[in-house]
């Protein structure tokens, strides 16, 4: 155990109250790391151990809820460091089964703009907007640019919640190029639905209008919580959320009039997400970046 | 059935919550204080699980179009039936025709509504808990509004008035809760002066607190400075996105402590620095705006301990009841 110290080098354990046991493979995120955890989680779902309540598999890290009335949460620990030294790191051969899927999103939109505005108090940069601030504290000379970095290349979803639904996105492109912006001073306690956000290295859409301490960059036309499942995407999948742990995202820039588009789709009940599915190899990834996004895109685009 | 005539301030249905959703970002959702949740149901002669009412602050005014039996537990609140007070953490009956009403709030924050049958609203996500926070759930996904008619289940098994919690087991609700945490998570990232400030001081329940999440004030704590690792984000309250276990705390800004609750959010990027534990939501639960916290640090053993005290006492107040 190494509950109340940081270290880096090694896994830490510990205990989310009486019912939950948070693993914290690294500090920092980095795609080896993350692909340990899913390794490690996919594992434990398969051995069905008694008690194992749920598992949520996270950036760098993963969380179980167990019943502590039917397994010890210090028997748990044991059992999750056996099946971690058992995975061990990052295998040559695994490939994930996943889809990459086209979604639209206007970047620097009117609707994430005005609430931004609404909370400069607890922002670092009372004087700036988001999209501003992301882009000095990352080096670019000018916001457009940062903008097109945003949506250059495609994103994995590496957690999944906070909300129903909603997506933490990891850019696939070497960590020299990746985005990097803090999270609020204070969480907002408005965020409107589809607003597309950044915090840490990661991306997200909110599924819903609620609090948030993301950064707000854009907004996307198309939902990605679904309560009553009305449109197919949701009730083919008999589904509210449409994304999974493990999807790639491509973000694709639309302009106002393909945002109003995808939107009037979306209350006539015909709007459909374009994906493909493919088989995602990490090793290939980390070996090839800008070619494996490549081959990815030409498979979603054609 | 029962027709709401006034949903009071936030009436939802709740029930023993949502579970196993919460790697897609579902949080368990149902009653805050889950004793008073269970003891109700327990009062009605319910199976465990059936669906009851929660309020906060001020109950509803609900009128009931068949006989049944019906207990309030929870809050400290005056009920009555036709105008007539009955007691609290006890099963009454009452006729077709009859209204349901409250007085003013004298302890605790939260009354539970339990009525043999429970509340028949349709399973969502395998719950008839309310999640209002995305519109999902109990009564249209949303808190109960005036004109609202609920029907009643059949989750009774036992029906009967007259059924009587000891009065040395029902809880009171102390202007200063106490609450144990599990000390953990990030609690590295606070310097151990904030830590020990944590729990040494008396936290004043703001405004923001509702069923996804209480916000404190009352100290300032200090981050620890470090090097951020790449993915957190700059500032010192920043962590790289994690799973936040439901009872856990975060100090965004180091000012503005938020305890996570049933309609909790799964995860996010704050430094966190424990977790309440859990059967302690319930004293949570029962504090109000301006009440006092104060968190009292154990460890695993301890925790467990405390659970195991709280749910023994339940289970010898169900039998007790049956």
């Amino acid at each position: 155990m190494s509950a109340g110290t940081e270290t880096d080098t090694e896994t830490r354990y510990d205990y989310g109250g009486d019912e939950f046991v948070y693993v914290e493979l690294s500090a920092a995120m980095s795609l080896p790391v993350h692909f340990t955890s899913l390794a490690i989680t996919r594992r434990l779902a398969e051995e069905a151990i008694p008690g194992v309540e749920e598992i949520a598999p996270s950036n760098a890290s993963y969380m179980v809820r167990v019943d502590p009335d039917r397994l010890h949460p210090r028997d748990l620990v044991r059992e999750l460091q056996r099946i971690e030294g058992e995975v061990g790191s990052l295998s040559d051969d695994l490939t994930v089964a996943t889809r990459i899927v086209d979604v639209p999103i206007m970047l620097n939109d009117p609707w994430t703009h005005e609430v931004l505005m609404k909370f400069r108090d607890r922002h670092q940069d009372p004087n700036g907007t988001d999209l501003d601030y992301g882009a000095r504290i990352n080096g670019y000379s000018s916001t457009e640019d940062f903008i097109d970095a945003l949506a250059a290349s495609p994103y994995l979803v590496t957690m999944m919640g906070f909300v129903p639904g909603l997506p933490w996105c990891f850019q696939l492109v070497p960590r020299e190029r990746q985005v990097e912006v803090p999270k609020y001073v204070r969480p907002r306690t408005e965020t409107p639905e589809r607003a597309f956000g950044f915090g840490g290295a990661f991306a997200v859409i909110y599924p819903v209008k609620g609090a948030g301490g993301y950064q707000l960059f854009g907004s996307a036309p198309a939902p990605i919580f679904d309560g009553e499942q009305r449109l197919p995407d949701f009730a083919e999948n008999n589904s509210v959320v449409f994304f999974k742990h493990g999807d790639v995202i491509n973000y694709r820039r639309v302009d106002r009039g393909e945002y109003d588009d995808v939107r009037a789709q979306v209350d006539a009940g015909t709007w459909r997400y374009s994906f493909k599915e493919l088989e995602f190899s990490p090793s290939r990834f980390l070996a090839d970046p800008d070619g494996t996004n490549a081959a990815m895109k030409e498979v979603l685009y054609g | 059935m029962i027709i709401c005539q006034d949903p009071g301030l936030e009436t939802t249905v709740q029930d023993t919550g949502r579970l196993g959703y919460y790697s897609i970002g579902f949080p368990p959702s149902g009653a805050l204080d889950s004793f008073a949740y269970h003891v109700g149901n327990a009062l009605v002669g319910n199976e465990p699980g059936a669906a009851g009412l929660e309020a906060v602050y001020l109950g509803p005014t609900l009128e009931f179009t068949e006989d049944t039996v019906i207990a309030v537990t929870g809050a400290d609140i005056p009920a009555f039936v036709d105008g007539a007070e009955i007691p609290l953490w006890e099963s009454v009956a009452v006729s077709s025709g009859s209204v349901l009403s409250f007085g003013q709030l004298r302890g605790g924050a939260r009354p539970y509504i339990a009525v043999a049958g429970g509340i028949d609203v349709p399973l969502y996500y395998g719950s008839r808990s309310t999640y209002t926070l995305v519109g999902i759930g109990g009564f249209e996904g949303r808190a109960l509004r005036a004109g609202d008619e609920l029907a009643i289940g059949s989750d009774a098994r036992d029906p009967r008035a007259g059924r009587r919690v000891d009065a040395s087991d029902v809880p009171v609700h102390p202007s200063t809760a106490e609450v144990h945490l599990l000390v953990g998570l990030h609690s590295y990232r606070l310097t151990e002066d904030s830590l020990a400030r944590f729990t040494d001081t008396e936290w004043k329940v703001t405004p923001d607190a509702n069923r996804v999440g209480y916000r404190f004030r009352g100290a300032e704590l200090e981050f620890v400075p470090r090097e951020q690792p790449f993915g957190a984000g700059s500032d010192p309250a920043n962590v790289t996105d994690c799973g936040y276990p439901v009872g856990s705390v975060q100090v965004p800004g180091g000012v503005e402590p938020i305890v996570l609750l049933q309609d909790a959010v799964t995860g996010g990027g704050y430094a966190t620095l424990g977790t309440v534990v859990s059967v302690d939501r319930d004293r949570l639960a029962q504090t109000k705006t301006g009440d006092r916290t104060r968190f009292v640090p154990v460890d695993l053993d301890g925790a467990l301990e405390v659970r195991k005290d709280r749910l023994g006492a339940l289970d010898r107040i169900r039998s007790a009841l049956a």
